[in-house]
């Protein structure tokens, strides 16, 4: 078993994905608490490629990008514009020897506390196996 | 002794198009020569490292300096300009921001050295000797200089004054920093001289800028035709005015280019190539994963065109910009 304990950093859109992550806190589903520093935004649109790489610059190991589902924007189109930037950010990433998969964008509506949990648990999976960030 | 104000010039690691800069002047640089006195400037004047270390603390009244830091050596002849002089000015894009130069920092020094000197078919280094490690069997010993671990803009090696953007600087924007400077009209420290605000606010293509650009396609433009008379974003030809300081004079739009960004970013933007990929991204027009990544595609390396000359000074590519 791998020890490692990696930082995520977790954006969570104000309208859905909190309370997404809310909801998994009231269900009391197992979540990886300790890995976890959530910051709220009010749209995953609002999630800056600036804000990404800072937290990487300063000591995240992942980063997650949680918002409405496609369609189901409270800002309509905020998600949407945020997916548009994903791949070209993945893309920056790994040029700067940043393996894509330590960022995930995902939807998480506010019921889905299940969901929430099940991101948070495969992402640090995801990373413990990719061990911890060099630092640039 | 006269009582002009005493000038530097050096170059670090540029390709020297900053000290044609200088010589662009034309007709100015014989004023220059009569309202200051230029001290040291090892490209055109004879000049030693002794004469500099000769100089007393401060003495220098300007020193201007272009190029990234890349040699060990440069870091030392950059460390010894600062003490000598009151002011230091980064000149151009490669002191400024680390410039092409700064494109290494996609890569490690080591990969760099040995690609450069052992595995290219050109190069013949029956021993391997890399810079920075001594040579054997002659004495003294002759060393090159060793690289730095990364690829470092000005700033981020010494305390600089004022900066000259530009992959050159423009003449007239060197002769207005000049003057400014020799006048003792100076401005706010950390000034970055040029417009306050985009390139596409002056582009003599702006008028033709839809509010909303939607491409389905990137192209490149070594590739393709397009309509001189219009704006190239609506084409799919990436232009970096939107993110880019301008005070350039258009000079690459007006050559029918688009802007690659050599002017660095606003003011107000911490990381260029993150602004400038922001932009990009709003301009792809599809709503769904698969399309998105398909258009994405078109553009072949994102982080060289995004931070074609500020990859150290990104927020990953080295120390993060202390804003003036």
């Amino acid at each position: 078993m791998n020890d490692f304990e990696p930082r995520i950093i977790v954006f969570l859109c104000n309208w859905c994905s909190y309370e997404g992550a809310d909801a998994a806190g009231r269900d009391r589903k197992e979540l990886p608490s300790h890995n976890l520093r959530e910051v709220r935004v009010m749209c995953s649109g609002r999630v800056d490629p600036q804000f990404v790489l800072e937290a990487f610059r300063v000591g995240a190991d992942g980063v997650l990008i949680l918002g409405c589902a496609l369609g189901d924007c409270h800002y309509k189109r905020g998600n949407i514009e945020a997916l548009k930037r994903i791949p070209l950010l993945e893309r920056v990433l790994e040029q700067y020897g940043i393996e894509s998969e330590r960022m995930r964008f995902d939807a998480v509506s506010a019921g889905e506390g299940e969901k929430y949990a099940r991101f948070a648990i495969e992402m640090v999976e995801t990373l413990r196996e990719l061990g911890p960030l060099n630092h640039v | 002794m006269s009582d002009k104000p005493k000038i530097a010039l050096y170059w670090c690691s540029s390709c020297g198009g900053c000290e044609e800069s200088v010589i662009d002047l034309s007709e100015s640089l014989l004023e220059l020569n009569t309202r200051a006195e230029i001290v040291f400037w090892p490209v055109a004047l004879d000049a030693r490292r002794k004469d500099l270390e000769a100089l007393g603390s401060g003495e220098i009244d300007v020193s201007l300096i272009n190029g990234a830091i890349r040699l060990e050596e440069q870091a030392h002849m950059a460390r010894l300009l600062r003490q000598k002089s009151k002011k230091v000015v980064a000149h151009g894009t490669c002191a400024h921001l680390g410039g092409i130069v700064g494109l290494g920092n996609f890569h490690s020094a080591q990969t760099l050295l040995k690609r450069a000197f052992r595995e290219v078919p050109t190069v013949k280094n029956a021993d391997g000797i890399l810079p920075g490690e001594s040579t054997e069997g002659s004495e003294p010993a002759p060393k090159l200089s060793g690289l730095t671990e990364k690829v470092m803009a000005l700033d981020q090696m010494i305390e600089v004054d004022y900066t000259i953007p530009g992959c050159p600087p423009p003449p007239e924007l060197m002769g207005e920093a000049l003057w400014a400077l020799l006048e003792g009209k100076l401005p706010k420290k950390g000034f970055v001289f040029g417009d306050r605000k985009a390139l596409c606010d002056t582009c003599p293509l702006r008028e033709s800028r839809p509010e909303k650009i939607r491409v389905k396609e990137f192209r490149r433009v070594h590739e393709t035709e397009w309509d001189s008379e219009k704006c190239f974003l609506p084409q799919g030809l990436i232009c970096l005015g939107p993110a880019t300081r301008g005070g350039c004079g258009s000079r690459c739009i007006g050559a029918n280019m688009p802007c690659r960004g050599c002017f660095g970013p606003l003011d107000s933007v911490a990381d260029h190539g993150a602004a400038m990929l922001s932009f990009i991204a709003s301009m792809i027009d599809g709503d769904r994963e698969d399309t998105i990544r398909r258009i994405t595609d078109t553009i072949p390396d994102p982080g060289g065109l995004f931070y074609r000359y500020s990859a150290p000074c990104s927020i990953l590519g080295g120390k993060n910009r202390t804003k003036p």
